[in-house]
């Protein structure tokens, strides 16, 4: 069954800019996809048609078989969960803990349950000594990791993300592709925006790539993000090592995304006396 | 000579008990370019605010200790006269702008200071021509792509003519070529101009090549301060919040099977490296 799917989508804004050009794509139910290109490039747009703030100009989007056209952001949003990229945009309580509590008890959940899941949820983003305070006091990158637990505690079956790397530090990201990938292999379908080549080097999720609104290549990303020329069209760089790699082709270095224990060892293996 | 000096600063904000800062002392010297990391909450954002004088003239907390900017007292000069000597370039460029076009907003902080409308206008044609923007000096902010409006903030507070300029994040919001190319810009002013730079960033891969120095804050204290690939040599920089570039890491790997001159983060370097391994093996 498919959890995405985009029909010949085009997409203008009220200002007569044309974020989408006839986009076509589907995702499968449990599959992580993420979409890659360069800031204005029609990432962000793609996410907002998913759970219904945004509705197609021409063509259709179905969300878990729901063509969004049809539905309101509130049917939508037990279905797909958006997290977004400025996340203090979307905060409106007093306290971080009402903030994770509200959709839930919109939801009707017990009371019970409602704790429960809000204390997991902030728990798990190291969140908890904030409960107390105004979502408005956390820092840019713990307001990220707020609005991630808003949505993670309702855990809808698909999960859109808008760059949801900015501003985290290094153990922070590492918490992010866990949760990502437990997410994942929990069956949740999980499709984000972002342009953190890094991230997703170590996240291998199949990548939808996009300029200028139409899509430009579509594949696992160890085919992708090797592609100088695919990543160069949408205002990429190739993650270190794929250039590296690149760049000693003539050593018999494969054309490949390689982690570093691989590349150590190829490299080790040719130049060892 | 030194450009900032911070001796014995702690700082502690209204109504928390821990100090964000711990007796930090830290000297920056006139041309350096030095990259902040850490985790968030280490204090990064804190440090960078009592050298713009934002601490204490604007947070409200227990501050301790000295900073000193271009020869002047953080904390005793007001935050107009700090402004033409500090910069401060923040993540989001959208906070950041607010004119109705380019240069109007890169000739604000210039007729807030009442200088001649002459001046002005040198200034702000001399600041877009520094940022290479000359031709989006008509154009509206809000329309920019992210990579623009970035390079709007600094011209603005290159008009201010500032020996220092700190950037905090600033290629968070910017794809990678865009981030790419704000980087070298900034490296390049430096040369040309003499500045300083210190610049708090998590993408350690783009920036420690140019970098003459990284300071690791952690829990409100510098764990680190020296060159950018002695502190991958030296510690897991991952349990500090702070990435490890995959070249460190692979230079690590190499050095435990191979003749390996240590962390090397420079791709170019890198290369030639390994060729010259390469060419002694034929």
């Amino acid at each position: 069954m498919q959890a995405i799917v985009f029909d010949g989508v085009s997409y203008v804004y009220p200002s007569g800019v044309r974020a989408l050009k006839d986009v076509s794509f589907t995702v499968e139910r449990g599959e992580l996809v993420v979409l890659m290109g360069e800031n204005g490039s029609g990432k962000t747009t793609i996410l907002k048609h998913l759970n219904g703030l945004l509705k197609p100009t021409s063509g259709k989007v179905f969300v878990d078989g729901l063509d969004t056209s049809k539905y309101t952001v509130a049917q939508l949003a037990t279905h797909a969960g958006l997290v977004f990229q400025n996340a203090e945009n979307m905060f409106f309580e007093s306290t971080v803990w009402d903030e994770v509590a509200f959709a839930l008890k919109n939801f009707g959940y017990s009371d019970d349950v409602v704790r429960k899941r809000v204390d997991w949820a902030l728990r798990f983003f190291d969140l908890e000594r904030y409960a107390g305070q105004s979502p408005f006091t956390l820092s840019g990158g713990e307001k990220k990791r707020l609005a991630f637990a808003v949505v993670l505690a309702w855990s809808p079956p698909i999960i859109a993300l808008d760059e949801p790397t900015i501003g985290q530090d290094s153990l922070q990201k590492e918490k992010m592709l866990h949760m990502i990938r437990l997410l994942n292999t929990q069956g949740h379908t999980v499709i984000m925006a972002s342009h953190d080549v890094e991230f997703v080097a170590d996240l291998r999720p199949r990548i939808i790539a996009i300029s200028s609104g139409s899509i430009v290549a579509d594949g696992p990303a160890d085919e992708i993000l090797p592609d100088t020329e695919i990543l160069r069209r949408c205002s990429l760089h190739p993650p270190q090592l794929a250039l590296l790699m690149a760049r000693l082709r003539d050593l018999g270095m494969p054309r490949k995304l390689v982690d570093v224990d691989t590349a150590a060892r190829l490299l080790v293996e040719r130049l060892r006396p | 000579m030194k450009v900032i000096e911070v001796r014995g600063l702690s700082f502690t904000y209204s109504g928390q008990d821990k100090p964000s800062l711990r007796d930090i002392n830290f000297e920056v010297g006139e041309g350096e370019f030095v990259l902040i990391s850490g985790p968030s909450g280490g204090g990064k954002s804190t440090l960078c605010r009592c050298i713009n004088g934002l601490i204490p003239h604007f947070y409200e907390g227990e501050l301790r200790g000295e900073v000193y900017v271009d020869g002047l007292p953080t904390s005793k000069t007001p935050t107009h006269i700090l402004s033409q000597h500090v910069g401060m370039v923040f993540q989001n460029p959208q906070n950041q702008l607010f004119s109705l076009n380019v240069e109007s907003d890169v000739a604000f902080a210039l007729e807030n200071l009442g200088l001649p409308r002459e001046e002005i206008r040198d200034r702000v044609d001399e600041a877009l021509a520094l940022m290479g923007i000359e031709d989006l000096a008509d154009r509206s902010p809000v329309e920019l792509s992210g990579g623009q409006q970035q390079k709007v903030a600094l011209a603005s507070i290159l008009a201010l003519r500032p020996k220092v300029i700190m950037l905090d994040e600033p290629t968070s919001f910017l794809d990678p070529m865009s981030a790419m190319n704000l980087v070298e810009l900034v490296d390049r002013l430096r040369r040309k101009l003499g500045l300083t730079i210190l610049m708090v960033e998590h993408r350690i891969d783009l920036i420690a090549p140019r970098a003459d120095r990284l300071a690791v804050i952690y829990e409100g204290q510098i764990l680190y301060d020296g060159p950018p690939r002695d502190f991958f040599e030296k510690y897991d920089g991952h349990l500090y919040g702070v990435s490890v570039p995959k070249l460190a890491r692979l230079s690590k790997e190499m050095a435990r099977h191979l003749e390996w001159p240590g962390v090397i983060l420079d791709i170019d370097e890198f290369e030639r490296v390994v060729r010259l391994i390469a060419g002694h093996r034929l």
